[in-house]
């Protein structure tokens, strides 16, 4: 959740490539007019906003510093009216742009200027929770909260828990694969969904996955979750509940050392337990939120984690145990267990909080989201920590430790210019660091423009070249949400960014040395 | 950038490799126009599941030189292997650390590789429980149809740069490229495991499961034919006892219980013997896929009668040679409960793939976007490439 920054305070991600069709040199308001008369005729008055003031407030998603205006916003009503949308544009050859909710970090859901942007907030209903079948039919634009909260009189919920489970959709969930401080026990979405329906750009409806464990050919589901809007648009999912644990209990640890608490994550992993979540806070994070929540933290601590189990009560017992004997064992200098549910929420407060209280002390933040291995936690630390003198920016450090996915935030002020290209510098660097680490530059918030450049990095060419073939597999003409997740060759290039990964360096002698 | 790639390790460009790379481009100039019909290349590691899918074609091409673990670290919960390793070795390396690959890949023969485990797609009894294939997948890398080495994915959990390939060749069957490595999430061992056995018919059997699996049970696995149903706990110590207290039924003693999944596990239990000997003369053995709560197929004159497992979500039956009215009929039950049902061993193994036009023209689209001139495993997939 980046902090919301002026418009057009960055460099809008450059020129998009517009869709093939060889149609990007009609005049744009020529092309808004052609488009919206098509459109007009196939949906309601009010389900399609074309007005400068109607559409400006979907010209971002979550990432605020980029922004672009869509020609028009189609909020369809029906399935008839999605794959009614989808023909037209299809035959118009005009790039589609799906948004649920918005919430994305990384502007997945940025509208293409020559582009329509095809709200499915309207599809909001829940369809049918079935006990028995411990599933839920969902329509894409229903929150991810709203599903546990229906499911929640069977003693069932919808396991992912994003930290925007509030407002974000399943939807969005699904093109983001998103995951939560849950994932390393439950999964992310891709585990946790049986099946998407939707439509394909040409507007033919299809259905990926099934309520069985697995359906004919290839698992395509697996592709689609994940897939940030670029092979179909999403109707209706599936989702799998589970039963709610009867009990959870968190262990708050404190450590004199970053080092330590890194390696207390891997001990606890490498002594067969999975904890229900395990997350990591450095000192400077710890003060911020302390003061903004009054959670009682140990200030002095240089790192705190949270380790918690779920269960039955028995389970949990055994587990805090086996958790506290580890934690004791890697040097924790304090260590608290939650006697009742108020002191555990209590526990995570600060935890859910970082970002808003990030917001507190600086004008504006930058949130990164690489994933490393875990081992690497505290040599990351380290790294950060040299960055932050490099760069001269602050960085406060919170991680889903027990899967590696960091999130530092770089703390600025966007009105001094010296200062965000520093930020941004200092955020490349993090992902890149973060690969060479053997990690990736982005856990959970997909990449969307934000991350282009940085795929670079982390991908060669053929890679990149391979993930296009997929997408012109499902979108021969590259109209979903195109621009996104895959930098082309000349991006790359003209970015200076040269991929560092694996034995596919351009160069692979040069890792020797 | 002045990368020194400190994390994963790098794809081995060993002999073994290069090889493959130069089979893959020579039959790219040359292979498939020349060889026509049954041509293309034939990727196989062991042979242990060359009965899966249609007929092999083509020329061969063993992944059984790349063999090794590239890494282990019990504490990353990940292990990279290359595909012609062994699963018996993955195994046993894991089991030293006490993990697991909790998926239970099937082992048909005893040389079976990794590269066809994750290519084959196929899960062990606790499939319901924990996740099949492709949810342990977390990379790979691949020599597609253009005779490049490609890597996808990685070796941590939450990863969500670009599309999730590597999950996508969990049953791809090889139509895709050559899987040379692939890293896994493995998981610890449960501390505590124990396997009850109930008498009850089908019916029940199946209401039973369903009602168990909406309740915080550690229910790990289970089977159900001939009038009895087995099921495995399997969590934390008190866990487990105290669910077993809850649900009754027999505790099968330890070494038993382990014998009668790993019979299950590798298809080469009572059921499945049987399935064997039907197959030899001509029958054929079908995997049922279906949601959960489906009722009994209803499907008449099915040999063995049906094996259930996955909490009901994967049923077995067998046909005789030349019933084409039971086929059909359990074709269409499968469908009707929202599933499918596919020869799994047999004659016309790889024939009954049903997938609406809009979906093959998807997989046709993929194959190509793979691989252009159709060399990997033609057929095995699908009839139609």
């Amino acid at each position: 959740m980046n902090a919301p920054l002026p418009p057009g305070a960055l460099d809008a991600p450059g020129s998009l490539p517009p869709a093939a069709g060889g149609l990007s040199d009609v005049p744009r308001a020529q092309r808004q007019t052609e488009v919206v008369q098509a459109l007009r005729a196939l949906l309601p008055e009010h389900a399609l906003l074309w007005h400068q003031e109607d559409v400006v407030p979907y010209e971002c998603d979550g990432l605020t510093a980029y922004r672009a205006t869509p020609l028009c916003v189609a909020l369809p009503e029906t399935e008839a009216q999605v794959a009614a949308v989808l023909r037209t544009c299809h035959r118009l050859q005009v790039p589609v742009v799906a948004r649920g909710a918005g919430t994305g970090l990384s502007g997945g859901a940025m509208p293409h200027e020559r582009g329509v942007t095809l709200s499915l907030a309207k599809f909001n209903k829940i369809l049918q929770v079935d006990p028995v079948s411990r599933t839920a039919t969902v329509q894409c634009g229903v929150r991810n909260l709203a599903i546990s909260e229906a499911a929640a009189p069977y003693g069932l919920y919808y396991a992912p828990d994003p930290s925007s489970q509030i407002a974000c959709t399943i939807g969005g969930n699904v093109a983001e694969n998103s995951g939560g401080v849950h994932c390393l026990k439950y999964g992310l979405t891709v585990h946790n969904v049986l099946q998407v329906r939707g439509y394909t750009i040409e507007g033919e409806p299809v259905t990926f996955g099934s309520r069985a464990l697995d359906a004919a050919g290839l698992d395509l589901l697996s592709v689609i979750v994940g897939s940030e809007g670029m092979l179909a648009v999403t109707t209706e999912v599936v989702v799998k509940l589970v039963p709610k644990p009867q009990l959870a209990r968190c262990i708050m640890a404190s450590f004199d050392d970053v080092r330590r608490a890194g390696e207390a994550v891997a001990a606890v992993i490498a002594a067969g337990i999975i904890p229900a979540g395990l997350e990591m806070m450095d000192r400077p994070m710890t003060a911020a939120v302390e003061d903004f929540v009054h959670a009682g933290y140990d200030l002095h601590a240089e790192a705190i984690l949270l380790c918690e189990a779920d269960g039955t009560p028995e389970e949990v017992a055994e587990e805090i145990d086996r958790m506290l004997e580890v934690l004791s064992g890697c040097g924790a200098t304090r260590l608290e267990v939650s006697k009742d549910e108020a002191q555990r929420l209590k526990f995570w407060s600060g935890r859910k909080n970082a970002f808003p209280a990030s917001g507190r002390i600086s004008p504006d933040y930058m949130c990164m989201d690489s994933t490393i291995p875990r081992k690497r936690l505290a040599d990351i630390l380290v790294a950060i920590a040299e960055m932050e003198n490099q760069y001269g920016l602050r960085c406060l450090n919170v991680f889903h430790a027990g899967d590696g996915n960091l999130h530092p935030l770089i703390l600025f002020d966007a009105n001094d210019p010296d200062q965000l290209h520093r930020c941004e510098l200092f955020g490349a660097d993090i992902l890149e660091t973060s690969v060479r680490m053997g990690g990736t530059v982005t856990g959970e918030h997909g990449v969307g423009v934000e991350k282009l450049g940085s795929m670079c990095v982390q991908f060669a060419p053929e890679e990149r070249e391979q993930m296009f073939a997929l997408k012109r597999a499902f979108d021969a003409e590259g109209l979903l949400n195109p621009g996104k997740v895959i930098p082309t060759l000349t991006r790359c290039a003209e970015g200076g960014k040269m991929h560092v990964k694996k034995g596919l360096l351009p160069f692979p002698q040069l890792e020797r040395f | 950038m002045h990368g020194v790639v400190e994390g994963s390790p790098p794809t081995l460009r060993d002999a073994a490799l290069e090889e493959l790379v130069d089979r893959v481009r020579a039959a790219t100039v040359h292979g498939a126009a020349a060889d026509g019909e049954g041509g293309g290349l034939c990727i196989r590691g062991a042979g242990s599941k060359d009965f899966l899918g249609g007929p092999l074609q083509g020329e061969l091409l063993s992944t059984g030189a790349l063999r090794g673990i590239s890494s282990y670290e019990p504490s990353e919960l990940v292990i990279t292997a290359r595909a012609g390793t062994p699963l018996s070795e993955v195994e046993s390396v894991l089991a030293e650390k006490g993990q697991c690959l909790a998926f239970e890949p099937p082992r048909h023969e005893p040389g079976c590789t990794v590269g066809g485990a994750v290519a084959a797609g196929l899960a062990g009894p606790a499939r319901a429980a924990v996740g099949g294939v492709r949810d342990f997948v977390l990379g790979a890398s691949l020599l597609n149809g253009r005779a490049e080495v490609l890597s996808f994915g990685g070796q941590v959990m939450k990863n969500v740069a670009g599309y999730d390939v590597s999950r996508l060749l969990a049953g791809s069957m090889g139509v895709l490229g050559v899987i040379l490595e692939v890293s896994l999430k493995v998981l610890p061992m449960a501390p505590s495991t124990t396997t009850l056995r109930f008498d009850c018919d089908e019916r029940s059997a199946l209401a039973r499961l369903n009602e168990w699996g909406g309740q915080p049970l550690p229910l790990h696995a289970s089977a159900w034919w001939d009038g009895v149903l087995v099921v495995r706990l399997s969590g934390a110590r008190a866990a487990v006892e105290s669910a077993q207290r809850r649900l009754g039924g027999e505790t099968i003693p330890t070494e038993m219980a382990h014998a009668f999944w790993a019979g299950l596990r590798d298809q080469r239990d009572e059921f499945f013997g049987e399935a064997l000997s039907a197959v030899s003369k001509a029958g054929h053995l079908w995997r049922v896929s279906v949601p959960q709560t489906a009722g009994p197929l209803g499907v008449t004159g099915l040999g063995s009668g049906t094996l259930i497992e996955w909490g009901g979500a994967q049923r077995w039956v067998v046909t005789a040679e030349g019933d084409a009215d039971t086929e059909q009929a359990l074709m269409k039950a499968a469908r009707a409960a929202g599933g499918h049902a596919q020869i799994f061993r047999g004659p016309r193994s790889g024939t009954t793939m049903a997938l609406d036009p809009v979906l093959l023209r998807i997989h046709r689209q993929l194959k190509a976007a793979f691989d252009p001139h159709g060399l990997f495993n033609r057929g095995r997939l699908h009839p139609d490439f």
